[in-house]
Order: C-alpha cells, then structure tokens, then sequence
C-alpha cells in the first residue's frame, strides 16, 4: 500500500515549489524516502492456512479463504504477528495494539477487491535504522497486511489495458507483507541502495523474511524528491515503482532526480504522480497522477479483533533476538580497535565470529580484518579461528613468505588443518636462512655489473636494482623467499 | 413443559426409534412440492436429504444417537455456503457458483442429526424487507398469499410458518430474522453477536450479521440455538467460550422478572394493532408476575439512520468481490474494468446498487468522518442507552415490526418506506445484543403479530425465559412443574 492518501499525515514530504526559478549553477540536493515491502516468512498464509511457497503451479497454493469466496473470514496468522514484532523490536520501534483495515480498489489479483492492511493504527511505529556508514534512518511504521495474486498480461506490451488477455496465479495471495516506511532521510542513490541492504539484513538476521528481491519477497517502492541544496522545505516527490532490484533501485534514483532537476532547471514544475521504472530503457514513465489516485475507502476490518500483544509475549520475542548486523559491527569495532564503517564488510559476510575468535586466540586485530578482507572474499570454508591466528603469527614472524600466505590460508581454507601442517607439507620451510644466503650470492656472482649499480648508485638507481635482485632470488625459489629476508642480506652483502 | 414442538417431536421419535428420519423427510419434502407457489426455496436437495435420512436411520438401527436435531428437516436461507450445493444469494452474480465448503452451521446442523432439505429464497444478499428484492421472485406469506412475508429471510419464514419444514435457519443484519418472524406468525431469534459462527455466511454487513434460528414454536427456537452456538476458530468475532445451556431457561417462570417496555417504540409510526398486542404481551407477563415498567432508550430509534450508513459502507466493501473475475456471472466486454462493470451492472438488483452506492459514499474521503465515523459515534450511544436501561430492567419488551404483513408493491417504489419496517429490529445488531421475536396474536385483519424480546450480551438465557412465558401466555398453558427440564430432554 505504497501510495495510500492518508499517509502523508504520517510522511513529512511536502508539496512545495522550491526551484522555480531556480538560478543557473544551483546544486541540488536529492531526497529519498522507502517503502519496503517484505514478505515474511510463515509456513502459511497471513489469513489462512494455504503454504506461503516461491514457486509452485499456479493456483496450487489456494484456500477459499485467499481466494476470497463468498462466506468466508480471515483469521490472523500468529507466527507473521511474531515476525512483524521481531522486526520492529529490531529497529526500536513502538510495538501498539493495532487495526486492520481494508483498503478498497479494483483489481483482478486481488480476491476481494479490497486488501486487508493496517491504516491509522500500524503494529510497529517509529524505530530508526543505522547504517554501516553511520547514518541513522528513521522508520515511520512498520505494518502488517496481505500481498495480492499475481496477473501476467500477455500482449499488448504486458500491461492490463492494452492485454489480449491475462492470466492470474493466486499463490501469493493472502502472504503476509510487512511494509516498512522510512523518513525521507537518504540523499543519493548509494544511501538507498545502502539502507535496503542494512535493512534486507536486519530482516535476514531476526529470521522474518528471505529479502529475496528477485523472486519479490523484497519490493522497493521509492519516494523521490530534489531541492537546491541548503533549503529546509521538501520539493514534491515522485513516487517510484517498479524497482526490482538494488542496481535498479540505484539507477531509477538518479534517472528520477536527474529528471526532476531538469524541469526545475528549466522553470518547469514537478507534480506529485506515481512513475514506472522501466529497467529496458532506464527510464521513469507517467503511471498515475495524483488526481487519478484512488480513494482507498480504509475502515476498520470488521472481521477481525484489534490485535492487542500481550506484553509478556513482546518481552519474550524481544529475549530471543538474535545479534543484529548493526550491534554486529560496534562489537567488532570494540575488539578492534576501529570504527563499525570500518569492519562493516566483515560482518556483512558473517566473518565477525570467527575475526572475534582469532582476536581472543592472539591474533593482531589489523592482520586478522586485512586477511578476511583481502584473502578471504569468497569465504572463509573450514578456517579455524586458532587457525588463523597461529598463520598470522607465523606471517609475523617471517616464517612464511606472503605469496606463501596466502598459499596455506587457502589450503586452511578447503581443509581446515592447521598452518604448520600445510606449510610442512607444501615444503615451504625449505628457504631456511642458510640455503637462502648461498641463492643470494649466487646470484650477485652472475649479475657483477647490476651488483656494482646496486652498491654505488643513487638512491633511484639502488631501490631499482634492489627490485631486480630480489625478483630474481623469487624466482629462483619459486617465490617461496620471504622478501624482508632477502633485503637483510642484499643489504648486509652490500655493505660487505 | 408444554407440548413439544414439532421439530422436538421429530427428534424424540427418531431417536427413540418410534419414527424413521426417512418418514419426516418424505413428509417435508412432499409439503415442499405442494407449496411451490409460494415461492419459499430456491433449491431443494431431495435426493441429498433422503440419502441423509437413511444414514441417521440407519444410525438409530445401530443403537447410536444422532443427535439432539435427529432427523429434523431444516431449511437454509441461500446465503449459508453448502457445499456442492449452489449458494446465490437470491442474486443473478452468483449464478453458477457452488461453494466448495460448508459454512459452520451446516456441519454443526450434520453433528446434531438435522436433514437439509435446500434452501430458501431471501432479499437480494439480504437487503430488504419483503423478500421482492429476489432476483428469482418473491416468496408469499403463507398467511395470506397476497402479503409479502416480510426480509430478508422471507424464504426461511415461510418455510416454518407454512408447515414446510419445522425448522430454518436464516441471518439477521438489522432484523431480517425477526421481522419476517412477526410477519409469518413464527419464532425468529437473532443471537448475541458472536454466539453463533459466521464461517460460511455469505456477507453483508460483517459487524451486524448473525445465523439464528426460525421455528413455530420457543422450545424448536432453542433446540435449534443450541445446535448452532459456539465458539469457532475459523470466525475471528466469534466468542471464546462456549454457548451456556438454556436448562431451565424454557420452562422457568417470570415472577419478579424485570421488564421495561421501550417507549420510543410504542408511539408514532408503530400501527394501532401492533401497540396493542405489545399492550396485551406486557399485561400478560404483568399478570404473571413480571414487573413490568416502561423504559427510555433513545438511541434506539437514531440506530436506523446508523444502521443505514454502517450496513451499506461494509457492503460496499464486502460486494466488491463480485467482479465476474473468479466465480459468477460474467458478462463479456473488451477490458477488464469494462466486464466489471458490465457484469456488476447485469448482475446487482436495485436495491444491491443503492446500497453499494450509498456505502461507497459514506466511506468517501472527505465524508467519512460526517457519515461513518458518526454512525460508529451512535453505535456507541446505543450500547450506553442499552447498558442503562439493563440497570433497571432484565429484558425489554418492543415491537418487532411497526406493521403487520404488507401487500406486494405497497413500499417497493419507496426505500424509506421499506427502510422503516427495521426501525424496531436494527438497535440490536448495532449493540450486538440477542433478540426474539413471538407470536403474540394478530391483529385487526387477522394478520400475525409479533412481539421482541431484547436481553444485554450474552443473555440469551433470560430471553428465552421470558419468550417461553409469552407463547404460555398467549395458548393459556400452564407453566411446567419442574422449572429444570432441560431443552433436550428425551421423552
């Protein structure tokens, strides 16, 4: 219910006229607001007791109570109340008694020609999100309501005016959506992208949805407004729809405020309308004014009760949850050291345990985020906490050359063995000191004339001849020399 | 107790093993056939119910109990879904559509042993109050063939008062049980909001529909109830917790029972003949020992023009469904908003039309708060007015109807007209409250009259007490020794 009309009560985005006339140079500030819309993930429907599945035959996962037969009533999926609490409790939202109403509008995917939500009194209101940049968000609501059925037109460029025909699949009908509202809060298309992904994991990390975006259980709705940078009041906003996935989102953004800006630039107006992101032409196009916007008609859905959690129930699911990303983040910057934007990457990928584990094993809290980082992108497989931790001593002590490193840490990675036992096994302790000082000679005895450079040169001439000499040690131990080994004694055969 | 009803009969024969279900069947199902000009079914399911009568004979022959309704023929308006049996709402949109499921009281009505023998012909999805609204015809009072037998469950009231079947169950949004009740001369009972499930019943208007029983005596009435009630998880207004028993409520008398006469419904607008057998309903139960008083509910009579805006606005929501697009009629146009409309426009009646006009207006932006949310606001008022009143008073005694049966045609050209026949009915389903309507005489012409027995929430059980002692009082019969006799007693 991305467009309702009452919600602007609710939302602070307001029509104005900032801009016109606006003179030549003005820098513009672009404004974002989203509705996010999740699916939760029940075994059954919101309503009823039809499976909530991805991907059935059509018409195959239908009840008369989603389909909206005559006679019958919903009755209230427990499990999706708990989950919508998980939620809001996640993001320090007001968890209230509340309403459902029904939203009223024709459409054939829609059973009832009305959609059970939540209007004036939402389930979760208020919270904020922060993300790893820092940035705090904030949440408007966070409700419950049913997704409709799915129509697919077929002719006619796919929409339902111009369709030969069209065929609908009630299988998503009666799931239960939460529709998260945020503040206008983001200024660019990366602060969107970033918070659908923050947001994604949040309900990713309290189990309520799979944040799918393409199979849809994750929907973005984007309200988009521009105004000269430094003004107080909000441009009128356009509200997007139609994005379907973070690189769309990304880019039907910018189109949107490249498009504002240009009708503002030119002494024209943007007026408030709902707009199609079209992912073919990387276009918005005009979907519906907003004098063509329905009246919804809400009033309260009088077959259901007011749904009034008990309070000890709120305290118990807010008990079980789980470590958020963001409390993820400032417990991994504690340990380390550095700032939660920092190690954000880290916990992203679900290394924060392990870097947590390698820190409290002895590890170097830098070498341990520059590993995880750099060397283990596509993850971290078998590798053991005191694993990597006994590696980095090893590294630090100058045990391992770093391309051998990087050879044993994959090798912990697949195996899961400690680093002594690869190494052993890869013969990387063969480069002992001794063999490695007669390979160095060896090689200043056949290069005498780069020798002589090396050792009277400039400083230009002898940092350049100190590369060539010691990329021929590399290669000569088939890079299993340890660099700072092979300075020491270049140096100390120099000064000779 | 005094003498059985007819359905009671029935059952404690069919138990006792003194009647075949199969007989009392064969005996509706013949009165059916001999009364079709009246118009009470729109399908009888002959073959179904005489299947199902030999079950429960056979059932008897086992040395089991089929239950308390044990062979009883039962009538269903045609707005409770039955599955595989279609279910139309007396309306052209639903045509061709059979239910896939069986609304709650069908298959509480199987665990109690009763026979569905079809269903009866009603108001256009309930919106009426003469049963003309029928996109299949009219249903005649079979009190007098030129009257209409009141609305909505006009099918339903015909059936019992016409001897058809000695049970019905029918559904009351603003009277629809009651008003025919009164207007055939037959007990109708529209229980407390909640008490009986809705699962299954096509909707009108959500917050004010009720199942209740229709049945030519108080003793079927209650049988009847008590088959129905109940908590069920599939109706989220339905009350947790189960139906109390009516033991003792049948037989018990009146003394010292406190009864307040509503006076905003005695005066103007209600007919000389009506009055006066509220007047004779009030001494009786005087003379009888009740204290009788008169009481003040002004609410009552604002409940219609609520009524008016709260029942449309739900309808209008609750009627969108039928778009030609899942089930029903279709009527082919190029688009699909166009085969809605076009199918919507083919397949409402009139009366369907208006309200879905008047309802979609009262929830307009702009006019919600001056039309629904003040309709919400009297709501309100009728639930205070009614809660002082039951201060003072156990149960109040009104008309159920401000006129005896009207002839055909005589308000069709005026809604108002028509709207006005629920103005003693409607204050009882916005406050949710249980109501019955008996058979209190007749009137001037001879046409029956009805009285209204209102009680609080929940108090269904005084209602019925004080209903058994009016239908004593009216036949003269001695109120029954022991004041315990359960309803379900076996002979």
């Amino acid at each position: 219910m991305s467009d309702r009309p009452g919600a602007g009560a609710d939302i602070v985005w307001q029509a104005g006229s900032p801009g016109l006339g606006a003179p030549a140079g003005t820098e513009w500030e672009t404004v974002i607001g989203l509705e996010v819309h999740a699916e939760l993930l029940t075994g059954t429907k919101l309503f009823s007791a039809s499976p909530n599945a991805f991907g059935g035959e059509p018409n195959t996962q239908i009840d008369p109570v989603c389909l909206g037969l005559p006679g019958t009533l919903p009755v209230l999926n427990r499990h999706a109340v708990e989950l919508a609490i998980r939620v809001g409790l996640a993001l320090g939202a007001e968890v209230r008694p509340s309403v459902f109403a029904r939203k009223n509008y024709y459409y054939p995917d829609m059973p009832k020609n009305f959609q059970i939500s939540q209007y004036d009194r939402p389930i979760n209101v208020g919270g904020s999100l922060e993300l790893p940049s820092g940035k705090v968000v904030g949440i408007v609501r966070a409700h419950l309501e049913e997704d409709t059925g799915k129509s697919t037109h077929v002719g006619g460029g796919g929409r339902i005016d111009e369709a030969a025909w069209s065929l609908v699949d009630y299988n998503r009908a009666g799931v239960p959506l939460l529709e998260i509202v945020s503040h206008p809060d983001l200024r660019s298309a990366a602060e969107a992208r970033e918070y659908v992904t923050e947001l994604r994991a949040t309900l990713l990390a309290v189990g309520a949805s799979d944040g799918k975006m393409e199979e849809g259980s994750l929907r973005v709705d984007a309200n988009v407004s521009v105004r000269p940078l430094g003004s107080a009041e909000f441009g009128t906003r356009c509200e997007i729809k139609n994005v379907n996935s973070l690189r769309s989102l990304g880019r039907a953004v910018e189109h949107e405020s490249r498009r504002q800006i240009d009708l503002l630039s030119s002494g024209e107006r943007v007026t408030q309308e709902t707009r199609h992101w079209n992912e073919d032409t990387g276009r918005t196009s005009l979907l519906r004014s907003k004098e063509e916007a329905t009246d919804y008609r809400y009033f309260p859905e009088p077959d259901l009760v007011p749904l009034v959690p008990d309070e000890a129930w709120i305290e118990q699911i807010r008990a079980e949850l789980p470590l958020l990303p963001r409390q993820r983040r400032h417990r991994l910057a504690a340990a380390t050291g550095q700032l939660p934007a920092r190690v954000a990457l880290v916990v992203e990928r679900g290394q924060d345990e392990l870097a947590l584990a390698a820190g409290e094993a002895g590890a170097a809290p830098a070498a341990v985020l520059k590993h995880l980082e750099q060397n283990l992108a596509d993850g971290t497989g078998r590798l053991t906490a005191p694993g990597l931790a006994e590696l980095i001593g090893m590294e630090a002590r100058a045990e391992l050359s770093s391309n051998q490193v990087k050879e044993v840490l994959a090798e912990m990675v697949r195996s899961g063995e400690s680093p002594a036992v690869v190494a052993r096994r890869a013969g990387f302790e063969a480069v002992a000191a001794g063999e490695l000082a007669a390979v160095v000679d060896g090689i200043i005895a056949e290069h005498p004339a780069e020798w002589q450079r090396l050792r009277t040169g400039d400083d230009r001439e002898r940092k350049k001849m100190q590369g060539f000499f010691t990329g021929q040690v590399m290669r000569a131990t088939k890079g299993q020399a340890n660099g700072r080994d092979v300075a020491a004694l270049l140096e100390d055969r120099a000064e000779a | 107790m005094s003498a059985a009803g007819p359905a009671a009969a029935i059952a404690s024969a069919v138990r006792a093993g003194d009647r075949s279900a199969i007989s009392a069947v064969e005996e509706s199902l013949a009165a059916i056939d001999a009364a079709g000009e009246l118009g009470a079914f729109n399908a009888v399911t002959a073959e179904a119910a005489l299947a199902r009568a030999g079950a429960i004979d056979r059932a008897v022959e086992a040395g089991e109990d089929p239950g308390p309704l044990a062979g009883v023929p039962v009538a269903l308006k045609d707005n409770i879904c039955t599955r595989g049996v279609p279910t139309t709402c007396s309306s052209r949109i639903l045509e061709g559509w059979v239910p896939p499921y069986d609304a709650t009281v069908v298959d509480l009505l199987g665990a109690a042993g009763a026979v569905i023998v079809g269903k009866t012909n009603m108001d256009e999805f309930a919106m009426g109050s003469s049963t003309e609204n029928s996109a299949f015809g009219p249903t005649r009072n079979p009190c007098d063939p030129e009257r209409v037998p009141g609305g909505s469950s006009g099918g339903s009231a015909a059936a019992v008062a016409g001897g058809l079947t000695p049970l019905a169950l029918a559904s009351d949004t603003g009277g629809s049980i009651r008003q025919p009740a009164s207007l055939c001369g037959v007990v109708g009972m529209k229980p407390t909001y909640g008490r009986v499930s809705r699962y299954g019943l096509v909707a009108f208007a959500s917050s004010l529909d009720q199942i209740g029983p229709m049945a030519s005596t108080v003793g079927d009435a209650a049988l009847l109830y008590s088959a129905i009630a109940g908590h069920d998880p599939l109706d989220s207004t339905s009350i947790p917790e189960p139906a109390g028993d009516l033991t003792g409520a049948l037989a018990g008398d009146v003394d010292g029972l406190r009864v307040g006469v509503v006076s905003e419904l005695c005066g103007d607008g209600i007919d000389g003949d009506v009055r006066a057998r509220l007047d004779a309903a009030a001494t009786a139960l005087a003379s009888a020992g009740a204290q009788v008083g008169e009481v003040s509910v002004p609410a009552a009579v604002f409940g219609l023009s609520a009524y008016f805006l709260i029942a449309p606005a739900e309808a209008s929501s609750n009627l969108a469904r039928y778009d030609g697009v899942r089930y029903g009629l279709r009527v082919p146009a190029p688009g699909a908003v166009d085969m809605n409309v076009a199918t919507r426009t083919a397949g409402f009646g009139d009366e369907v039309k208006r309200r879905i006009m008047l309802g979609t207006f009262a929830l307009s932006a702009g006019y919600y708060d001056a039309y629904y949310g003040k309709a919400q606001k009297v709501r309100t008022l009728v639930v205070r007015d009614f809660a002082a009143a039951y201060e003072r008073f156990d149960v109040l005694l009104a008309p159920t109807s401000p006129t005896v049966a009207f002839r055909f045609g005589e308000r069709t050209a005026n809604p108002l007209a028509m709207y006005l026949s629920d103005v003693c009915t409607v204050a009882s389903n916005l406050a949710g409250h249980p109501a019955i309507s008996v058979p209190f005489g007749s009137g001037s012409d001879g046409l029956p009259v009805g009285v209204q027995v209102l009680a609080p929430a929940l108090g269904e059980h005084v209602m019925f007490r004080a209903a058994a002692a009016l239908e004593r009082l009216l036949t003269g019969a001695q109120a029954p020794e022991g004041a315990t006799e359960p309803v379900e007693a076996k002979p």
